[in-house]
């Protein structure tokens, strides 16, 4: 017979919603290391590579990427922040607040930076 | 009568063990149906052969808890109006071996509550005077904000931390072991938190909040654990675990 079609989920709400938030940006961050890394390595072959490696990452596409970065930075640390909070001070009635706080300065900080970036442009 | 729906309700219910499938059911809609009226309608009119559990019907003993379309409930407080127009689907406990039917085994989830030495343990010899427990402390304060716990593994069954790591003592375990934690009268508080502070212990959670979020007493398990946390990080600071 067939498995059920879940009609609700017991993970239907914002904490694990913030979870799943935390541990994918922290994932995507993880996958991201190693290009950073790639990219520092340039400096080892010269001025010139390292150079015309920063000159590509101009491109607005390369542009778009680091904002998605910078968005995933904020939400990973505001989410860890939350979760320092959660665990290490005395319990608060205001989780939801919390979440909604967190995930609102992530957004903040990505707007920030895309605006920095139009300053910069 | 007032209040009385009409019509009838297509329950689709797991049957067997881990290998089973669904059976499908049709129940009569009533006035003020719970769940736990559904399953016995099934029992006793349809098929008698069906098993499950429960006693006290009123939300004290927490031995009907059930998966009910995809979450886990208390059944005999759960009224089948609240729930929609759709059908019911139901399954056991998620997170624990299927013994039959809707019945689910409940052995690994006690034997965790051992584990997390989540029994009250007198002193060695008795005080000569009675231990006193001001109402307004705020140890007895923390205690009694979880110590309404009926048992009914809800907490456990929505714990995806329970169902990724075999070893993870459990929202109920740890909680319990929180109310002893802040119990003046306890005399086996270091045992009970090296007990806890071990892989599987309260470090393990992750804070996902489900166990709060489904408990059908509204106790919160996430604070208690959150209790622990700090507990354990306060005594591995102290030198007092390792």
């Amino acid at each position: 017979m067939n498995r059920p079609t879940r009609a609700q989920s017991h993970r239907a709400h914002p904490a694990f919603w913030a979870f799943v938030a935390h541990r994918a940006s922290g994932l995507a961050l993880a996958l991201f290391l190693p290009v950073h890394f790639w990219a520092l390595g340039q400096a080892i072959h010269g001025e010139a590579a390292l150079e015309s490696f920063l000159a590509w990452t101009r491109n607005p596409i390369a542009k778009a990427a680091e904002t998605i970065l910078v968005l995933l930075l904020a939400i990973h640390l505001t989410g860890g922040l939350r979760i320092l909070a959660l665990e290490f001070l005395p319990w608060s009635p205001r989780q939801k607040t919390a979440i909604a706080g967190s995930a609102g300065a992530a957004v903040l900080i990505g707007l920030l930076f895309l605006l920095n970036l139009g300053a910069g442009a | 009568m007032r209040g009385m729906e009409p019509g009838t309700i297509s329950v689709r219910v797991w049957r067997g063990r881990e290998d089973g499938g669904f059976a499908e059911y049709s129940v009569p809609r009533r006035a003020s149906q719970t769940v736990l009226d559904v399953v016995t309608f099934i029992q006793r009119k349809l098929d008698p052969t069906l098993a499950y559990r429960y006693a006290c019907r009123v939300g004290m003993c927490g031995s009907c808890a059930m998966t009910v379309n995809g979450r886990p409930r208390w059944t005999c407080r759960t009224h089948v109006a609240k729930l929609g127009a759709g059908p019911l689907t139901l399954e056991p406990l998620a997170n624990l071996p299927r013994i039959k039917d809707l019945a689910a085994d409940l052995a690994p989830f006690f034997d965790k509550w051992a584990q997390a030495l989540g029994r009250f343990v007198p002193p060695a010899e008795s005080k000569a005077e009675f231990a006193e427990v001001p109402p307004d402390s705020k140890a007895r304060q923390a205690a009694d904000a979880g110590i309404e716990c009926i048992g009914c593994a809800v907490c456990y069954a929505a714990c995806d931390t329970a169902a990724w790591n075999p070893d993870y003592l459990g929202p109920a375990a740890l909680n319990r072991a929180w109310t002893l934690m802040n119990d003046v009268r306890d005399a086996a508080g270091p045992a009970r938190l090296a007990a806890i502070a071990e892989a599987g212990g309260c470090s393990a959670c992750h804070s996902h909040q489900s166990c709060r979020e489904h408990c059908p007493k509204n106790l919160n398990p996430t604070a208690s654990i959150a209790g622990l946390k700090r507990m354990v990080a306060k005594a591995a600071l102290a030198g007092d675990i390792e």
